[in-house]
């Protein structure tokens, strides 16, 4: 069967900084997929340029929904990418500040309504209709996170953790096919942490979904991963289970450094 | 009450403007006599007032941070709460609309004819909140929609005579097609760069209509412009007047009722998504530039639709109607009244627009308050005069 993202010699220049260095990487459906490496390996270039918010330099990056043809992606803007199923979080939290928690997963819900500007105004009973039901639909989103306490808080008025998981109900609502985090655990607590743990398992299992996800927090690394690929200094130095990889050399140098040029 | 520390800096800030302002308020040269005066109750005065002046400044701000500190819970402002509480609203709104319904009988010609100036600011500065309050885009050339409104009033009568009810939708739509025409290439620009063109654009307007003397006369405008009829039937000037003024007051009803609906609606939350991150925004599926353009093509149909009824009012235009300023004063409604508030708008434009035409010692300085209003407003209330709040939804538990 073919992957469900399919990136193929991947390359992202920045004037002379080679953030992304030939990168072939592939996700299968059904799968939870890291993504990991050193600080500044190009993690999150990387996410930028399938999604669209950087143009790769080389490369091309190839989806295959679910029951859909294979199609390619680059190219398309980053509101098309969402549209195709492939949804995001941020690693610095980006949500919408002046609006509330129902209202940002309601954003979510954007790219499948319909209704427009005339529809808005006069109001029609299909426009009631929609509406009503997204109010509905992102709400039982909200519930399967964990965050209907909070529905009519604004969001910036949430814990840390809240917001995080805020930022993956929001993605949810795009209704994706891939979901990708990035950095999903960073600064929560244990105790968040493993609850996050949990609710990624539970996606995966309950909603059909493949994932990959960008992490630093190795234990929580470790015990989700189906498959690991890690990248220092924009190269893929590695791919494989979480056995394989935490004996495999070349990582081992990547995170503690070339002993060898110590001694 | 006031602690030592802030007599001290006052007394300080009050010093440091003594030195500052010594040149002009103390020394006068009198060129003819070759004399210099120096007039020292001056000093003495710019001291006093800038000692108590500071003194209140920093008493102000220790009390918004005391305040800050002590709920932490965001308290709602007190009109929305009225608003909300089912016992007051329906009171509370028949008491406006009786007031409404009865000023222009009430009072004088000349009350009423200021109140519709301000009603049209209302009007105006609603329009402009989608674009600026909502969606984030800050547009100086708002006053262009507005004189293409009130142009196309005045040219579609002069030429064809066609009514004001026949215009209105007219120029709605040439509005939405200016808008999108304009917004079309520059929406691409962001933030600052946004402001500047927009700002050009005003000014092009104006300046095309100052000197295409063929269009619309030139500087010296087109006058007898007719106040709009009811079915066929024209007033005399002083029910003209009160007939103006509740089409207005319909106008902005209709401007409030739509502006409530977008703001809850699919694009009104893009909108606001788009105003509080962009990249987010995309991620999460929404074309930005589609959204974009149509916050800026709705707020220059509102833009327009102002300038016909302004065009009916004074009965005359010409380009000094429609300069820059024009355009800053719906800024400062939109952004002293709360960005993103429809009340606050509402407010805003009350406020702004009456103050000037009923203390007229404000009106000569009437950039300058506008200036000093609006950096008070910024340190002590920077979300405006009434902030906006969002809707809030009710469940039942839908699982145990
Ligand atoms: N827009 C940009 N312009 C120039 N250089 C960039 C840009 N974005 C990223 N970089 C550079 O690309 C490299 C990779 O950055 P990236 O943010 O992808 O790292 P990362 O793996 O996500 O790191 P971290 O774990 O700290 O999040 C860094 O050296 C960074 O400085
Ligand atoms: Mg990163």
């Amino acid at each position: 069967m073919e992957p469900i993202l399919n990136v193929k010699n991947l390359t992202m220049n920045f004037g002379g900084l080679k953030a992304l260095d030939d990168i072939t990487l592939a996700v299968e459906k059904g799968q939870i997929a890291a993504l990991i490496g050193p600080n500044g390996a190009g993690k999150t270039t990387f996410f930028n340029c399938i999604t669209g918010i950087y143009e790769p330099t080389e490369g091309n990056v190839k989806i295959t929904p679910p029951g859909k043809p294979t199609q390619k992606l680059q190219g398309l803007k980053t509101n098309l990418v969402t549209e195709k199923g492939l949804a995001r979080t941020f690693q610095n939290i980006r949500l919408f500040e002046g609006m509330t928690v129902l209202e940002n997963v309601m954003i979510g819900r954007h790219c499948r309504l319909k209704s427009g500007i005339i529809g808005a105004m006069l109001k029609p009973s299909s426009q009631k209709k929609e509406e009503k039901q997204a109010v509905v639909d992102s709400y039982e989103i909200l519930e399967k996170i964990g965050l209907a306490q909070y529905v009519n808080e604004m969001a910036v008025n949430l814990p840390y953790g809240a917001q995080r998981r805020l930022e993956i109900a929001r993605a949810l609502a795009t209704e994706p096919f891939l979901l990708l985090l990035d950095e999903p655990a960073a600064g929560m607590n244990p105790q968040e942490t493993k609850e996050l743990d949990d609710l990624i398992i539970w996606l995966r299992d309950n909603e059909d979904l493949s994932i990959l996800l960008i992490e630093h927090d190795m234990k929580l690394v470790m015990s989700l991963s189906d498959n690991i690929h890690v990248v220092d200094y924009g190269r893929k130095i590695a791919e494989g289970t979480p056995e394989e990889i935490k004996s495999n050399p070349d990582v081992i140098k990547a995170y503690l450094g070339d002993e060898s040029e110590d001694a | 009450m006031v602690t030592k520390k802030e007599i001290k800096l006052s007394f300080v800030i009050a010093l440091w403007f003594m030195v500052l302002t010594f040149p002009i308020m103390v020394i006068k040269v009198n060129t003819i006599k070759h004399i210099v005066i120096f007039r020292w109750e001056n000093l003495l005065w710019t001291g006093i007032v800038c000692f108590f002046a500071s003194l209140i400044w920093n008493y102000l701000l220790r009390i918004k941070e005391e305040k800050k500190k002590s709920d932490t819970k965001d308290d709602i402002p007190i009109v929305h709460r009225l608003l909300q509480n089912e016992k007051f609203r329906i009171p509370f709104l028949a008491a406006i609309c009786l007031f409404a319904i009865a000023y222009p009988f009430v009072f004088s010609m000349y009350h009423t004819s200021i109140l519709i100036s301000a009603l049209i600011y209302v009007m105006l500065g609603l329009g402009l909140n989608i674009v600026v309050g909502l969606a984030g885009l800050l547009d100086l050339g708002y006053v262009a929609f507005y004189a293409v409104g009130a142009y196309a009033y005045a040219l579609l009568n002069l030429h064809f005579g066609i009514s004001f009810w026949v215009v209105l939708p007219i120029s709605a739509l040439l509005g939405t097609i200016f808008g999108t025409l304009l917004g079309y290439p520059v929406l691409r620009l962001r933030g600052d760069y946004l402001a500047i063109v927009t700002l050009g654009f005003g000014e092009i307007i104006r300046i095309i209509l100052e000197n295409w003397d063929e269009l619309g006369n030139g500087p010296r405008g087109i006058g007898n412009i007719p106040a709009p009829s009811f079915f066929g039937h024209q007033f005399n000037q002083h029910n003209s007047v009160i007939y103006i003024y509740f089409v207005v007051i319909a106008l902005v009803l209709l401007t409030i009722f739509f502006v409530n609906r977008l703001e809850n609606s699919r694009i009104g939350r893009a909108w606001i998504a788009l105003r509080d991150d962009e990249i987010a925004c995309e991620a999460m599926g929404i074309d930005k530039f589609k959204t974009k353009l149509t916050a800026f093509a709705l707020g220059a149909t509102w833009a327009a639709l102002g300038g016909v009824v302004f065009a009916a009012k004074t009965s005359f235009i010409n380009p000094m109607s429609f300069t820059i300023w024009e355009s800053i004063t719906i800024l400062c409604v939109v952004v002293i009244g709360g960005m993103g508030s429809a009340i606050g708008v509402i407010a805003g434009a009350l406020v702004l627009i009456l103050l000037p035409e009923y203390l007229r010692a404000v009106a000569e300085y009437r950039m300058l308050v506008f200036g000093a209003l609006q950096v008070i407003v910024m340190v002590f209330k920077p979300e405006g005069l009434i902030r906006s709040i969002r809707k809030t939804y009710k469940f039942e538990k839908t699982k145990e």
